[in-house]
C-alpha cells in the first residue's frame, strides 16, 4: 500500500484525501483541500499569473500544474511569506507603504513573482522587475506602484530588514 | 437653522437616519453607504468623512457597504458619483447625529452644547470629562426619523482626517492573502459548486443536450442538473465536476437559431448607417457660411471587456421562504430587485450582500452570476450555492463597453480657430444595467418566459449622457452641436465601463484639436490655452505641460533610424462637470508604439484621500493606455471569439511606462468625481503623441502594430 498523499506547504506537511487523482491541479488543492485561499482562480490557463506560488523557489501557475508535479517540494503561497509570527514579508510592507493595490486579486500572485525574483537577484533594475513580472497581469492599472514596491522591498532586504 | 437645505439624492431616497448609523455596543459606529468597494478605495474615503464629521478616530468607525438589509439604497456605484453624493449624504447624516447627541448631552450636564467637546466619542466639558459619550446617549436619540440636513458640517479647514493620505483599510488582507477577502474565497461548509451552460445568444434555443452523457463526463454520478428552458447548471459537491460538466456541456449541447457573425461587426465604422435613433443636441444645423476652411475626420474604438481578473462568482441561498445572495456586484439594492423580478419573489424576500470581488470597472458579469446563482438556490431549497462563471465565459458573456464611430466636423475661421463643431456619434447604447429600463440579467433571457425587448436608452444628458459623454466642447467655439445616432441593434450586448463615451469623444476631439493646431501653425497647447476660459481647465492643462517640460517638443516624425519620438497631450473635463484632468505622454513609435513617459495634473476639488485618489488617477491612465494601445473585442463564429488573455492581450508590466501625477485643485471646492476623469486624456494624447512621431494621424483605436504599418504603407 503506498503511503498516504501529502504536500509541503509553507513548511508543513499536509495530508490530502486518499483519494485525490495524481492530476488534480495545485490550485485546486491548495483552494478546495486546504483552504488556503489567497491564491486564486484567474483564468486556468497559465495566462494571468492569479495563482502562481513557490515551488522550489521558483513561480509556477498552479492552476495547470498537476499534483504528481510538487510532490516531495517545498511549496510556498502567499499566506507562507507571513512569517510565523504574525510579521509581514518586507515585500508586503512595502506594498502597504506604496498602496501598491486596488482591487487586489493579481497581488498575491504578483508578491509571489516578486519574492522568487528577490530570492535569485537581490538589487534589480526597474526594467528587471518588470520582466520578471511580465507573466502577471494587474487591470487596475497598479503596476507604477507595485514596481515601485518592489524596489522598496528590495532595498529594505539588501539592508538586513 | 436651515430647513431647505437642498438633500443629496440618497438622503431623499433612504430617509432614515439609522439606515445610515449605528451606535454599536463595541464603541464603534457603524456608518453605512449604498456604494461599493471596488478597488477604488471609496469605503476608505467614507470612513475619513464619517470620522471627521463624528469627531472619532479612523479606527472607531466602521463602514457597511452594500447590504440591501442594513443600509441605504444608492444603486449603482458609477459614474464617478460615490464622494459627491454617497459623501455628501454621510457628511450631513455624521454632523446630523453629532448635534443630536451634544444637544441631548447638553440637557444632561445643564449647559450649551456649545460648550462640549468631542473626545474619542466622549465628551469633555472645559478640559475635563462628563462621564458621558456617544454610546450613552444613542439609545435615547430616534434615529428612525428622516435627515434635515440642518446641521453645519465643519469647514474643510478644520479638517482632521479629510484630505489627508489614509492608507486603504481593505489592503492588508489582500496582500496577505487572508481568508475571505474576497467572496470568490468563501466556502461555506456543505457548499455545492455550480457552473452553467450559456445560452448562445438570446433568441438561441437547446435543441438537445444528453444529461446522462455530461454526468458520465463530469466523473459525479450523483451531478445534478438544473434545467429551465435555455437555462442549464450542473452543480457538484466537487467543484471540478461541476466545472469539466460545464466544459463537456458546452461543446457537445445543440443549440438552434444562432447568430453568425462576421469580422466586420467588431469595428466601430460598422455602426455607421446601422438602424439607430437619431438625437440631436446643441446649436442649430450646421452653417458653415463663411468659413474659410472645413475640416472633417473620423475616430473610432473598437468592443472593449471589462476583462476583470477573476471570473464571477456567487453564493446564494434559499430556505423556502427567503433568498440570500452575495455578490460582488456594484448595486445590491437594484440586484435585489431585478432577481426578485426575474423569480417572482417578494422583493422584500430577497437580501443581498455585497462582497469583495476582482475590479469591474462598470457592468461585468457579476450580477448575471448572481442571478445565476439564485436560479439554481430557488431550484436546491435549503443548500448553500457558490456559481462561478468560468474564465471563457466572462470573456464571452459580459457585456461589452460599446464600439464607437464620432465624425468630427469643424468651420474655421480665416484665423484657423473653431468657428462651428458637429460631433457626430454612432454607438449603441452604454447602459444595460439590468432595471435601469434597458437591461435584464442575462439568465432570464434563457428562462421559460424571456421577457420583452429592452427599450433601448442611453443616460440623460443632465448625467453627462452615455454615447454624448464628453462630445461637448469646453472651448470657446459660437457653435457645437451633437448629432447622436443611438444604434438600436447591436451585434453584441453592451454596457457600462469606466467613463462610457468619454474615452472615443475626447479621442476624436483631442485628435482633431491637433489637427486645427497644426493647420494653424501652433503649438498644440498653445492653440487649446488660446480657446479656453475656464481658469480650472488651463491650470490643469499648464501645470501638465510643465510636469512634461513641454517646451522641449520638437517638430516630430521619423528620425534617422526610423524610430519616431513624439509628445502629445489632451485635455478634458470629466463629463463636463466632474475632475479636470490633461495628459501629456512621451512615446517611441517604430513598428509598435513604446510609451517613454506619460504625466498628469488633475483638479478634482477637494479630495477626501489624495493618495487614493492619486492610485485612481495612475490606474486610470495605464487602464486607458491599454485600450488606446491593445484591445479589442474579437466576433467570430455565434458569438465573442476572444476568450482568454491571449486572444484579449492587456498592458503588461514592461509595457507600462513611468506615471507622474499631481492634484491641484483647492480643497475650498467641492469634491469632483475623478475615478474617470484620466481616462479620455489618456487615449487621446497617446493618439497625439503616435502622430507626432509618425508624422501621419491613425483614426482607429487601438493603435496597435497592424494599424501602425497599413498607416505607414498608405
Amino acid at each position: 500500500m503506498s503511503e498516504a498523499p501529502s504536500l509541503t506547504v509553507n513548511g508543513h506537511v499536509r495530508a490530502l484525501p486518499n483519494d485525490v487523482a495524481p492530476n488534480t491541479p495545485l490550485l485546486h488543492i491548495l483552494r478546495n483541500m486546504l483552504g488556503l485561499t489567497g491564491t486564486r482562480f484567474g483564468c486556468g490557463l497559465e495566462q494571468c499569473g492569479a495563482c502562481m506560488v513557490l515551488v522550489d523557489g521558483q513561480p509556477v501557475q498552479t492552476c495547470t500544474a498537476a499534483l504528481d508535479s510538487v510532490v516531495g517540494k517545498r511549496i510556498t503561497t502567499i499566506e507562507g511569506l507571513t512569517g510565523g509570527d504574525g510579521e509581514r514579508h518586507p515585500l508586503q510592507q512595502a506594498f502597504l507603504d506604496e498602496q501598491a493595490g486596488q482591487c487586489g486579486y493579481c497581488l498575491s500572485g504578483i508578491l509571489i513573482s516578486a519574492k522568487a525574483l528577490l530570492d535569485r537577484n537581490p538589487n534589480p533594475t526597474r526594467s528587471e522587475i518588470a520582466a520578471a513580472l511580465d507573466d502577471n497581469l494587474c487591470r487596475c492599472g497598479s503596476h507604477v506602484r507595485i514596481l515601485k514596491a518592489v524596489e522598496r522591498a528590495a532595498e529594505t532586504l539588501r539592508a538586513g530588514g | 437653522m436651515n430647513d431647505t437645505v437642498k438633500l443629496p439624492a440618497s438622503l431623499t431616497t433612504n430617509p432614515r437616519l439609522d439606515r445610515w448609523i449605528k451606535f454599536e455596543d463595541d464603541r464603534t459606529v457603524r456608518v453605512a453607504s449604498g456604494k461599493v468597494e471596488i478597488g477604488q478605495g471609496i469605503a476608505t474615503a467614507l470612513t475619513q468623512i464619517a470620522a471627521e464629521e463624528l469627531d472619532l478616530p479612523l479606527e472607531r468607525v466602521t463602514l457597511l457597504s452594500g447590504s440591501t438589509e442594513f443600509g441605504p439604497d444608492e444603486r449603482y456605484t458609477s459614474s464617478s458619483l460615490s464622494v459627491m453624493v454617497s459623501g455628501a449624504s454621510i457628511r450631513l447624516v455624521c454632523a446630523e447625529v453629532r448635534a443630536l447627541l451634544a444637544d441631548q448631552a447638553a440637557l444632561r450636564l445643564n449647559c450649551s452644547p456649545d460648550d462640549l467637546a468631542v473626545v474619542d466619542g466622549a465628551f469633555v466639558k472645559d478640559g475635563a470629562t462628563t462621564g458621558l459619550d456617544y454610546w450613552d446617549i444613542a439609545p435615547v436619540l430616534d434615529l428612525s426619523r428622516a435627515p434635515t440636513g440642518s446641521a453645519k458640517p465643519k469647514s474643510p479647514g478644520t479638517y482632521r482626517f479629510v484630505g489627508r493620505d489614509v492608507p486603504r483599510a481593505d489592503l492588508p488582507d489582500k496582500v496577505t492573502g487572508a481568508g475571505e477577502t474576497y467572496l470568490h474565497d468563501i466556502y461555506p461548509a456543505g457548499v455545492l459548486h455550480a457552473r452553467t451552460l450559456r445560452q448562445p445568444g438570446p433568441r438561441a434555443t437547446l435543441a438537445a443536450l444528453d444529461e446522462d452523457a455530461v454526468r458520465r463526463a463530469s466523473g459525479d454520478a450523483a451531478l445534478r442538473v438544473v434545467r429551465r428552458a435555455n437555462f442549464v447548471a450542473f452543480i457538484s459537491a466537487d467543484e471540478r465536476k461541476a466545472e469539466a460538466a460545464a466544459v463537456y456541456a458546452e461543446e457537445n449541447a445543440k443549440w438552434s437559431d444562432l447568430r453568425d457573425y462576421r469580422g466586420s461587426e467588431q469595428e466601430g465604422s460598422w455602426l455607421v448607417g446601422r438602424p439607430a435613433e437619431r438625437r440631436e443636441f446643441g446649436a442649430p444645423k450646421s452653417d458653415t457660411e463663411g468659413a474659410a476652411d472645413v475640416v472633417e475626420a473620423t475616430y473610432t474604438r473598437p468592443y472593449i471587456a471589462h476583462a476583470s481578473m477573476g471570473p464571477s462568482v456567487a453564493i446564494a441561498q434559499y430556505d423556502g421562504e427567503t433568498m440570500t445572495v452575495w455578490s460582488h456586484g456594484q448595486g445590491m439594492h437594484p440586484l435585489r430587485r431585478n432577481i426578485a423580478d426575474m423569480l417572482g419573489l417578494d422583493p422584500d424576500k430577497v437580501v443581498c450582500h455585497h462582497r469583495h470581488g476582482p475590479g469591474c470597472y462598470g457592468h461585468n458579469g457579476a450580477d448575471d452570476a448572481a442571478a445565476d446563482a439564485a436560479i439554481v438556490a430557488l431550484a436546491l431549497r435549503g443548500e448553500t450555492v457558490r456559481l462561478q462563471w468560468r474564465r471563457e465565459e466572462e470573456f464571452a458573456y459580459e457585456p461589452v463597453s460599446p464600439a464607437m464611430s464620432v465624425t468630427v466636423k469643424v468651420a474655421l475661421d480665416a484665423a484657423g480657430n473653431p468657428m462651428d463643431w458637429t460631433q457626430e456619434i454612432w454607438s449603441a447604447t452604454h447602459v444595460q444595467r439590468p432595471g435601469s429600463g434597458s437591461g435584464y440579467l442575462l439568465a432570464s433571457e434563457a428562462l421559460e418566459n424571456p421577457p420583452p425587448p429592452v427599450a433601448v436608452t442611453d443616460p440623460p444628458e443632465e448625467s453627462g449622457g452615455g454615447s454624448t459623454r464628453n462630445a461637448v466642447p469646453l472651448y470657446r467655439i459660437p457653435a457645437h452641436r451633437i448629432e447622436h445616432h443611438l444604434v438600436t441593434e447591436g451585434p453584441v450586448r453592451t454596457s457600462a465601463l469606466r467613463g462610457l463615451g468619454a474615452p472615443t469623444n475626447v479621442f476624436a476631439m483631442e485628435c482633431m484639436m491637433d489637427e486645427l493646431a497644426a493647420r494653424a501653425g501652433k503649438d498644440p497647447l498653445e492653440y487649446r490655452l488660446a480657446l479656453l476660459d475656464d481658469p480650472r481647465a488651463r491650470a490643469v492643462l499648464e501645470r501638465t505641460a510643465a510636469m512634461a517640460d513641454w517646451t522641449r517638443r520638437g517638430p516630430g516624425g521619423p528620425s534617422g533610424d526610423g524610430a519616431g519620438k513624439g509628445l502629445g497631450i489632451a485635455f478634458a473635463r470629466y463629463k463636463n462637470m466632474a475632475a479636470y484632468s490633461a495628459v501629456v505622454v512621451a512615446v517611441t513609435v517604430a513598428d509598435e508604439v513604446r510609451l517613454d513617459h506619460i504625466w498628469s495634473a488633475s483638479d478634482a476639488g477637494l479630495v477626501i484621500n489624495p493618495d487614493g485618489a492619486r492610485n485612481q488617477l495612475e490606474g486610470g491612465i495605464v487602464q486607458a493606455a491599454s485600450f488606446a494601445l491593445k484591445e479589442q473585442v474579437k466576433l467570430a463564429g455565434d458569438g465573442i471569439a476572444s476568450r482568454d488573455w491571449d486572444a484579449y492581450p492587456i498592458l503588461r508590466f514592461s509595457e507600462v511606462p513611468p506615471v507622474d501625477v499631481e492634484l491641484i485643485g483647492s480643497p475650498d471646492d467641492p469634491s469632483l468625481g475623478m475615478g474617470e476623469c484620466t481616462v479620455g486624456p489618456t487615449c487621446a494624447a497617446i493618439g497625439n503623441a503616435v502622430s507626432h512621431a509618425l508624422g501621419r494621424r491613425l483614426y482607429d483605436m487601438p493603435l496597435n502594430r497592424e494599424r501602425i504599418m497599413t498607416a505607414l504603407l498608405a
